[in-house]
């Protein structure tokens, strides 16, 4: 496996649209859940143990088993309570397929699927493993929200990246859980909630002006 | 006048002062892409120069003869889109907004995804058009378009910021294929002396057309209306050729 490759497909400077959405950061950043660093370190730690360890379970089922696609899609589904949320995955994920399609043959996995299945079938078209898919998601999910923070907060943006390289062990763990899962039913795959950010989603779809897609 | 150059095949004026371009063996007018997809138009410029000023005069004057939609991407998601819906120049439908995260000139530019998005969807939704018009959220005078999203670019200005803003340059002066020269109206008050724009515009422009213009005497935008319509013409004459 080329970890070149890896960085190419993790790199936030990927098209793949990322930097317009914030990971639910905005919101936390307008209700005044996020005012700081202590906050946002509080808030990385809490998306990467769900969302996050959700993302990379479903991109290492997809990229271990792409033909399934459409049963990841509908456990992803099923674990995204909030519409604004499904539009949001659906969006990042139709926009990383036309990044990845430039780069390698991917499969078909439909035109707008949730973003870990399209990660894990861009994975797979790069030559990756399972575990490579799921560190890329599991990274994903908090540097997303990280860049957001940088910008809307502007907060230090080394002592972001601190925070990031303190949580890199936390992402490793992560993807290694997920990829030891790869041949587990679908309804045996993480199911970890985040209220919060399902509330936050909902509401920020409402708001008439906002910076962030989500 | 200059010397053929290779690659060279568009005609330049006979009152054109003599340039160079900055890589002679390479037209800069690449040329226009054909097939069923709409002729796409970026229109950038610095915050508040009359982009969406400008959107809505040639919605109103092309909007009859033209199948035309428009995406915005103004830093507020929605407040471009919602004047265009306000003033009635285009139905909803044809109107969509991306958000761009606190960073206008990377969704036009290095990861132009939500802008391809939406225009495809208009595509998708409304059947083929002619012409998209995406407007960038205001931006600095850095801020161009990807190639990968538009065709053809216009760069829009005002004078009221002064009439140094040619000479200070920037790739969206130097580069845009039409550069608008807003707010004339506004010149006597401010001071600003058009004769200088001009002479620094074509200084840094070259053979690259400028126009100048004031959507409160011109509503119609017409000199930049003619602009948009050749290309059009041109494109479907090719287009026509081809197929
Ligand atoms: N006097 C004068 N005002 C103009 C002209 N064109 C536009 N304006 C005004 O300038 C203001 C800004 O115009 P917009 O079209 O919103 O500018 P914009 O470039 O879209 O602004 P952003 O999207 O916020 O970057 C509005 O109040 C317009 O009515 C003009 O030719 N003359
Ligand atoms: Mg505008």
């Amino acid at each position: 496996m080329s970890l070149a490759t890896l960085l190419v497909l993790a790199d936030g400077r990927l098209p793949a649209g990322g930097h317009a959405h914030s990971g639910g950061l905005e919101t936390a950043v307008s209700s005044g859940r996020v005012r700081d660093l202590a906050g946002l370190s509080g808030f990385l730690h809490g998306r990467l143990a769900t969302s996050g360890r959700v993302a990379a379970a479903f991109a290492a089922a997809a990229c271990a088993r792409t033909a399934e696609w459409p049963v990841w899609d509908a456990g992803l589904d099923a674990r995204t309570p909030s519409p604004a949320l499904r539009r949001a995955s659906r969006a990042q994920g139709r926009a990383l397929l036309r990044a990845g399609r430039a780069m390698w043959p991917v499969a078909a996995v439909g035109r707008e699927p949730h973003h870990p299945v399209a990660l894990g079938a861009v994975a797979a078209a790069a030559g990756l493993d399972p575990a490579a898919a799921a560190v890329a998601a599991a990274h994903g999910t908090v540097t997303g929200p990280a860049s957001a923070a940088v910008r809307l907060l502007g907060l230090d943006p080394y002592a972001v990246h601190a925070l990031l390289a303190r949580l890199a062990p936390e992402c490793d763990r992560i993807a290694a859980d997920a990829a030891s899962r790869t041949a587990a039913p679908v309804d045996d795959l993480p199911a970890a909630g985040a209220p919060l950010l399902d509330i936050g989603a909902e509401q920020h779809a409402t708001w008439e002006v906002r910076l962030f897609a989500s | 006048m200059h010397a053929e150059q290779p690659g060279h095949d568009h005609e330049h004026g006979p009152d054109e002062v003599p340039h160079t371009h900055p890589d002679p063996g390479v037209d800069p007018h690449a040329p226009l892409t054909t097939g069923p997809r709409a002729l796409r138009i970026g229109i950038g410029g610095p915050v508040g120069s009359g982009k969406t000023a400008l959107v809505a005069a040639l919605c109103r004057t092309l909007g009859a003869e033209l199948r035309l939609a428009v995406v915005t991407n103004d830093i507020y998601t929605t407040e471009d889109a919602d004047f265009l819906l306000r003033n009635g120049v285009l139905p909803a439908d044809r109107i969509r907004a991306v958000e761009t995260g606190c960073c206008p000139h990377t969704a036009i530019r290095d990861d132009i995804s939500a802008n391809l998005d939406a225009v495809e969807d208009l595509e998708a939704s409304l059947g083929p058009l002619d012409l998209v018009l995406v407007e960038s959220g205001g931006d600095n005078l850095t801020a161009t378009f990807s190639k990968g999203l538009i065709d053809r670019q216009i760069f829009v200005v005002d004078v009221a910021g002064g009439d140094k803003v040619p000479r200070k340059g920037g790739p969206g002066v130097t580069t845009a294929d039409l550069l608008v020269i807003n707010k004339t109206d506004l010149a006597p008050l401010v001071g600003a002396d058009l004769t200088v724009m001009d002479r620094d515009a074509t200084a840094r422009r070259g053979a690259l057309p400028t126009v100048f213009l004031s959507l409160v005497e011109d509503p119609a935008a017409a000199p930049v209306a003619d602009w948009v319509r050749a290309l059009v013409t041109a494109r479907v004459a090719a287009a026509g050729a081809s197929g």
